[in-house]
């Protein structure tokens, strides 16, 4: 068919000539095709036209238009305006039916021409009222958040008084997700942390031959802080942000609406196993990363201050009293529960919106962490304070 | 005003061992409103797939627009596709973008028109398909089914195609509603000069627009013209079709 011939050849471009006829009497002639891809040349020379008139009468010829579109309507429109507005009195001459249909169509459609008020901003306001915004959003989002507690604690409390509502099946799934699958990374962030202890610690040690305290050292920085935070960490980023995407896309397909139409608590049915789940698998990981951190470290210990397994598990027990162990397992379930009820909560204020998935995710994650780490120093002060 | 511009010849589809299509031949000419009818499964949608470039059959021959678009170049596809527009089920608009930039979008991709031009026509075409002003600035999530129906075709609108590919445009609506879309997309067409290829169940848009259809069944075409044409045509499948309780009232009533 030819209508590929034609399609291949460049469209030719919109023109558009004016010359002054009489003192106050300005003639344009458009010719050429004035569709959406040939229009972009013309709006420069209108532009220079628009400079110069003023109060005229401008006889518009457009029978040498071949072809024309919604986009070179709109600019003959949208210039046709400009000129009026210049207290022009625009012709425009010579349109065939075509021309005149289109136009028509357009004119109906598009909106009316308005001079737009200047809308009062100062630069000096600005800034403030950007800071005050972003405190309402803020509070607002601290608020929704206390609100999200507040119902998942009135469902665990119901939970508690019907123990049959608890689904342990999804509680078993979800720690199997969250925990069982998580051992391998978690073993690995904490075997190279005690090796980065321990190496750290043996060169300063080893001035002051003081070699045998290399076990308190890794012994107490590792389970009563190191391995609780960083497995915190890399559960945070690990089950907290698949905790926000599950029910994100779950928010978005309905699936969480369809869930409260039939009767299920969403709260009882996916926020509190993935709360539960979470507190039992952290410190259970906790416990498995303080082991792993403590062979890494004995591991470097053997071979750069050449310290025998036996003299290292000797040292051990003397030197590392359980309640280091405890308060490191202790915190598990203060961070298990932050990193899960800041993952749901994100999770529900996923809108309709496949981008707002992934903002969501980050927020999730940069909040858990910090919360996490937060929470950590809460627990340092308070500790230490209390001499324990 | 009888130039072919969809032509479909021996088209065989098959999704593994189930066969769609065997054997399907239509023909839509320019100007004309052209409705793809069957009943669910028989492969409307599927076909429509296939004409917009998105699914390839397994043999067979497709002419869009004069192109054969089973061995189009790269180029010529690229082409192709700025000619036509489609509106998708179910909207398809883009989330993350409000209704004017989801309009708005293949103009700043594919022109260098200066912005308040391109402005300037999404408005239009907003305005055009029915939309309030206030749309333009929601989100797709903040739009009632019509609403996004309407703002989908304002998008496949919005570069003027020659070709506008609807898939089930009225599904949805409530009867009003629907037969306010039916009568712009008449309206356009008339305007605008399209050729509309629309998958529809919708029994009051054949009879009221659709110009000429093809009824889809038994993996062919069973009967392909104008509503006069294929009713006098007695297949079983035409019969259930259009003597249906729905359709018998119809025809009761007269066009």
């Amino acid at each position: 068919m030819n209508n590929q011939a034609s399609n291949s050849q460049q469209p030719q471009q919109a023109k558009l000539q004016w010359q002054v006829v009489k003192d106050n009497t300005t003639k344009l002639v458009s010719t050429g095709e004035w569709t959406h891809s040939s229009v972009q040349t013309v709006t420069k020379i209108f532009e220079q036209l628009l400079k110069t008139c003023r109060d005229k009468t401008i006889q518009w010829d457009v029978s040498g238009i071949e072809q024309v579109d919604s986009a070179g309507m709109m600019l003959i429109i949208h210039y046709f305006d400009l000129l009026q507005f210049s207290n022009c009195s625009v012709h425009i001459l010579a349109a065939n039916n075509e021309f005149n249909r289109l136009y028509e169509l357009l004119r109906k459609y598009s909106d009316k021409p308005t001079k737009t008020n200047p809308v009062f901003s100062s630069s000096l306001l600005s800034p403030l009222e950007s800071t005050g915004q972003s405190t309402m959003t803020f509070l607002l989002g601290l608020i929704e958040f206390l609100t999200f507690i507040g119902e998942n604690f009135i469902t665990f409390i119901y939970s508690l008084t019907h123990l049959g509502a608890i689904r342990f099946r999804s509680i078993i799934k979800n720690i199997e997700d969250a925990g069982v699958r998580a051992i391998p990374i978690v073993a690995l962030t904490s075997f190279l942390i005690g090796i980065v202890i321990a190496y750290q610690g043996a060169v300063q040690l080893e001035k002051f031959g003081a070699n045998i305290f290399i076990v308190d050292m890794i012994g107490i920085s590792i389970t009563r802080e190191l391995a609780p935070l960083i497995t915190a960490i890399v559960v945070a980023g690990r089950t907290g942000s698949s905790y926000t995407a599950q029910l994100g896309v779950m928010k978005i397909t309905e699936e969480i609406d369809a869930m409260r139409t039939m009767g299920f608590d969403p709260h009882q049915f996916l926020v509190l196993p993935r709360i539960f789940a979470l507190m039992i698998a952290l410190p259970l990981l906790i416990l498995f990363a303080d082991i792993i951190g403590i062979l890494a470290g004995m591991l470097i210990s053997h071979l750069h201050l050449h310290l025998s397994y036996a003299e290292f598990f000797l040292r051990l027990q003397t030197s590392l009293d359980v309640k280091h162990v405890w308060i490191g397992i202790g915190k598990g379930p203060f961070f298990a529960w932050l990193i899960a009820s800041v993952g749901c909560f994100h999770g529900f204020q996923v809108s309709q919106n496949t981008e707002s998935i992934g903002r969501y995710t980050t927020i999730s994650v940069v909040n858990a962490i910090f919360l996490v780490i937060a929470c950590d120093a809460v627990f340092s002060v308070i500790l230490t304070e209390l001499g324990i | 005003m009888n130039k072919t511009v969809i032509q479909a010849r021996n088209v065989i589809t098959r999704f593994g061992k189930n066969v769609v299509h065997d054997d399907v031949n239509l023909s839509v000419y320019q100007g004309e409103i052209y409705g793809l009818l069957g009943g669910s499964g028989s492969g409307k949608s599927t076909l429509l797939r296939e004409f917009i470039m998105l699914l390839k059959p397994a043999a067979g021959e497709i002419q869009i627009l004069g192109h054969d678009v089973l061995n189009i170049s790269r180029n010529d596809a690229a082409k192709l596709r700025q000619q036509w527009g489609v509106l998708f089920q179910a909207g398809a608009l883009f989330s993350s973008l409000t209704v004017e930039e989801n309009v708005g979008i293949t103009l700043k991709e594919y022109t260098d028109l200066p912005l308040n031009l391109i402005q300037e026509i999404v408005h239009m075409k907003i305005n055009m398909v029915g939309l309030p002003a206030h749309a333009a600035d929601l989100y797709p999530a903040e739009l009632s089914g019509g609403m996004i129906k309407r703002a989908g075709l304002a998008r496949a609108l919005a570069m003027d195609p020659k070709l506008l590919f609807l898939d089930e445009p009225t599904s949805g609506l409530d009867p009003v509603g629907a037969e306010a879309f039916d009568n712009l997309i008449l309206e356009l067409r008339d305007i605008l000069g399209l050729t509309v290829v629309m998958v529809t169940h919708d029994l009051d848009s054949i009879w009221n627009i659709v110009d000429r259809f093809a009824v889809l069944g038994e993996k062919k075409v069973v009967a392909e013209g104008s509503l006069n044409e294929v009713i006098k045509k007695p297949h079983p499948i035409v019969k259930q079709f259009f003597c249906g309780a729905r359709g018998r009232i119809r025809i009761q009533n007269g066009k």
